[in-house]
């Protein structure tokens, strides 16, 4: 809380500013005491006393998970914070660190964190410890044991996790899922049989129907050990014990067929592969070093995809930027006379589509260009049926039609402020040179407006290259390219390729998606850095 | 319009040409100017000048309104349509009511209000948290000197320009080891999800910040300092105050941006009660069952009344923060 005047806004030119003496360096803080006053330090106390309580707890749990180098992440960070804020200096950094803290998790750690997951096979089939990856397989070889007893079956869930409430012939309640064994609970009973429980939501039997292939399909484990077997229901409501097909070598790190004898060992490729090259699936999480990018560039079913998204992704970036920057600069020219009524309304009219989330927008066209209900087919064409979102060429013009839509009006903003921000003298020196109106704007006003609105072009193509919300709204990326071995389709842009690709569909593939992103966050940013060198605007930061 | 101004020429000194040359150094249109001076009787109204000058001009203007407008005049008359179906929304206003609205509040599949109140509480704690982290981050580069200072602020530069849905995959799964640990601020809350749009607090609006905060003079807070107020006194008091109209550009532009954020809110949001707009909406029409189109519509003009509401209350201030990064 000491603030001395040389602290601040010293002269970078001057060098060391002189050491205030102890003399002044007493003043000022008996300044600051007088000043702050007693709210401020009580105020400060309690938020650092409840950001050490929260630490200490986090640091506690990530202890007890065995988490030591988060838990020591979390610890330093503490540690720095309450010292930045009771010392007396580092002035900046008690402004800089709130927002440097979530700067750091959720912007560069995910961006290095990204960086990462491109180089593991990380997705479905692949998303666990080895571990982790035997108990499944073991449990997804489950067959059910002759005349074993019934045990009664509640589905239950939580978090869209599904588990078992299990009571079994003796009326112990227990529940478990997947990856979780069964534990007994005391659960809320109805005929001997448990139905509910805290902290779980017993599924309906409408839903019970709806996830039927997710119920059947599951399988908790009897226990720790895996041999024991598992609890299967096919049906919802009665279970049975289950044991496994497949049996574990630790020692030899090879998973055993019972029933045909083949022998599945692990060769470095993230799953139990055979002889004869038949992988057991799920296998578990490696590092596969460049195979995701080489998997993206050379497979010829995902390079193709790759190549025609990319032309896209820049065509799609490249026309939204000129069309709404052309046609809000000539709205821009148009109305800027002063002669012309009505300007504000016509203004406010026209920044309305700007105004509107872009997601609703887009759902809303999407409507309207309904091939055969859609409002612009039987209204405004009169009973056409133009595949506006159909078929690939006519959805990429609806696309770059409909981003017009919300573009321009920003555009016509900006270029109104910048028309408007350049002085009137030059273009009256102009005129007295002798100047035409037309030379006047192509070689004196359009410079010295591009020179403005650069960096806001630069910004709106990289903006445009992840525009998601149109794409995905408008036509989620269709119409489907049937031959591509990933969900994708002929309007998609690279960001909604890696959407789909880690989280729609039945497979995930987090390691292609993430390289995938890594992909454009080069594209972007040697962009960027080739633009904004042209534009010198880094240079004026001081 | 040359021509006027050579009075050089040997012509006599005429008031005419005097106005006229006013004018052109006006940037005027010298005729239109002599017709206001003139005053006296009008002259007849004559339909090619005033089409020439202006009339194209509300020509290019009723087109470009109607473009703007005809989804919009659309998704309201079909939301005030009691039926329910697409095509019957196509003949508009043909029919009036406020059925649809009723529907997609009252229907217990689809949770509209809860959706509602889970974007405004995330969008607007985010928008606060927003303009509080940049501010302090933007006050402390524009008054403080310090190693790093200029490195900071290119970094903030160069990390917006890997925006956060390009991590979303790394997200997601730095979230759910969260939600191992720690499920209240993990996957499927809000807190989680606030928590990470805060992560983008500063970026661009810390240099909108950054740059308002520099017009402010420092003799502001050298006065202040020697009243004896301290940084965080200055800071709250005075700097906050005088930047109001940036703060309120800053905060209302993160709260359209997080309004309109799909891909997180997506892949974080799990169960559909506690899902935004953004998904809830896209999630419910892109479900082939669904066929009521009317309460979509009124869904979606619920949904964009606050946000064009306060975006059209402060127009003005945005139309400065727009161009301010780059018109300095």
């Amino acid at each position: 809380m000491t603030t001395t005047v040389d602290e601040e806004v010293t002269p970078e030119t001057s060098g060391t500013a002189p050491k205030p003496t102890k003399r002044q360096r007493q003043a000022a803080r008996i300044a600051d005491a007088a000043s702050g006053g007693v709210k401020m330090l009580l105020f400060k106390l309690l938020a650092l006393g409840i950001i050490d309580a929260i630490a200490v707890f986090a640091v506690f749990v990530l202890v007890g998970a065995g988490q030591w180098l988060v838990a020591a992440i979390v610890g330093v960070v503490a540690v720095a914070v309450n010292w930045i804020y009771f010392s007396r200096r580092k002035l900046p950094a008690k402004y800089l660190t709130p927002g440097v803290i979530f700067l750091v998790v959720f912007q560069v750690f995910v961006v290095v964190y990204t960086g990462y997951i491109a180089f593991t096979n990380y997705g479905t089939g692949h998303n666990g410890s080895q571990e982790q990856a035997v108990s499944s397989l073991m449990a997804s070889s489950l067959e059910r044991v002759p005349d074993s007893p019934t045990y009664g079956v509640t589905v239950v869930d939580q978090f869209g996790t599904l588990g078992l409430l299990v009571t079994d012939p003796d009326g112990q309640a227990s529940v478990g899922t997947t990856e979780q064994p069964l534990t007994e609970v005391d659960a809320d009973m109805e005929g001997g049989k448990a139905v509910a429980i805290d902290g779980w939501t017993t599924l309906s039997f409408a839903d019970v129907i709806a996830r039927t292939d997710e119920i059947t399909e599951l399988a908790v484990p009897f226990s720790d050990d895996p041999n024991d077997g598992a609890i299967r229901t096919p049906d919802g409501s009665s279970g049975y014990l289950y044991l496994s097909n497949l049996e574990y070598d630790e020692a030899a790190g090879t998973m055993t067929d019972l029933s045909t004898g083949t022998v599945y060992s692990d060769i470095g490729t993230g799953a139990f592969t055979s002889a004869d090259g038949d992988e057991l699936l799920p296998g578990w999480q490696i590092t596969v070093g460049f195979d995701n990018f080489v998997r993206a560039v050379t497979d010829p079913r995902l390079a193709q995809p790759l190549v025609y998204v990319t032309l896209w992704t820049f065509a799609f970036a490249l026309i939204s930027v000129a069309s709404t920057f052309f046609l809000g600069l000539f709205l821009a020219i148009v109305f800027n006379d002063m002669r012309m009524r009505g300007r504000k309304f016509y203004r406010i009219m026209m920044i309305l589509p700007y105004a509107i989330p872009s997601f609703l927008s887009a759902l809303i066209w999407a409507g309207m260009m309904n091939e055969s209900f859609g409002f612009i087919n039987q209204v405004l064409l009169g009973g056409a049926s133009i595949p506006w979102l159909t078929d690939p060429l006519m959805a990429k013009v609806s696309v770059l039609i409909v981003n017009l839509w919300l573009g321009f009006p920003y555009m016509f903003l900006v270029c109104m402020g910048a028309l408007q921000s350049i002085p009137d003298d030059i273009q009256e020196a102009a005129t007295v040179d002798g100047a035409k109106p037309w030379a006047i704007f192509r070689l004196i006003k359009l410079p010295l407006l591009l020179v403005t609105v650069a960096p806001l072009l630069i910004a709106s193509f990289a903006f445009n290259f992840n525009n998601f919300n149109v794409i995905y709204m408008l036509t989620d990326g269709g119409p489907r390219d049937a031959n591509a071995p990933i969900p994708v389709g002929f309007t998609d842009l690279l960001i909604t390729m890696v959407y789909k690709v880690a989280f729609t569909g039945q497979s995930r593939d987090y390691g292609l998606a993430s390289a995938y992103s890594i992909i454009i966050f080069i594209i972007v940013a040697v962009i960027s850095i080739i633009a904004f060198r042209r534009t010198k605007s880094l240079e004026e930061l001081n | 319009m040359a021509d006027s101004l050579d009075t050089s020429a040997g012509t006599p000194y005429r008031e005419g040409d005097l106005l006229r040359s006013g004018a052109v150094v006006a940037g005027l249109d010298p005729q239109a100017v002599e017709t206001a001076k003139r005053g006296g009787p009008r002259r007849p109204f004559d339909f090619g000048r005033w089409f020439r000058a202006t009339g194209w001009r509300h020509i290019v203007a009723l087109i470009m309104v109607a473009f703007a407008l005809f989804p919009i005049v659309f998704v309201i008359s079909s939301s005030l349509n009691p039926q329910g179906t697409l095509t019957g929304s196509n003949a508009l206003f043909s029919k009036i009511g406020l059925e649809s609205y009723a529907r997609i509040l009252s229907d217990p599949q689809v949770p509209y209000p809860a959706w509602f109140a889970n974007t405004l509480m995330v969008a607007g704690i985010t928008a606060v948290g927003t303009v509080f982290l940049g501010a302090l981050a933007a006050y402390s580069f524009s008054r403080m000197r310090f190693t790093g200072r200029r490195f900071g602020l290119i970094s903030i530069v160069v990390v917006q320009m890997f925006p956060q849905l390009l991590a979303v995959v790394a997200i997601f799964l730095l979230m759910s080891s969260i939600s191992d640990w720690f499920p209240a601020i993990g996957l499927n809350t809000h807190i989680g999800l606030i928590m990470v749009y805060l992560g983008g607090a500063l970026g661009v609006n810390t240099f909108l910040m950054y740059g308002f905060f520099n017009t402010i003079p420092a003799s502001i807070d050298e006065a202040a300092k020697i009243d004896g107020a301290g940084h965080a006194r200055i800071f709250f008091t005075i700097i906050l105050r005088l930047a109001a109209p940036i703060l309120a550009v800053v905060a209302l532009l993160s709260f359209i941006a997080s309004v309109n954020e799909f891909v997180v809110a997506s892949v974080l949001l799990i169960d559909t009660e506690k899902q935004t707009l953004a998904v809830g909406l896209t999630k419910l029409v892109s479900n082939p069952r669904y066929a009521d189109w009317s309460a979509f519509s009124a869904g979606a003009v619920m949904a964009a009344l606050p946000v064009v509401a306060l975006f059209l209350w402060l127009q003005k201030y945005i139309v400065g923060g727009l161009t301010a990064g780059a018109v300095k």
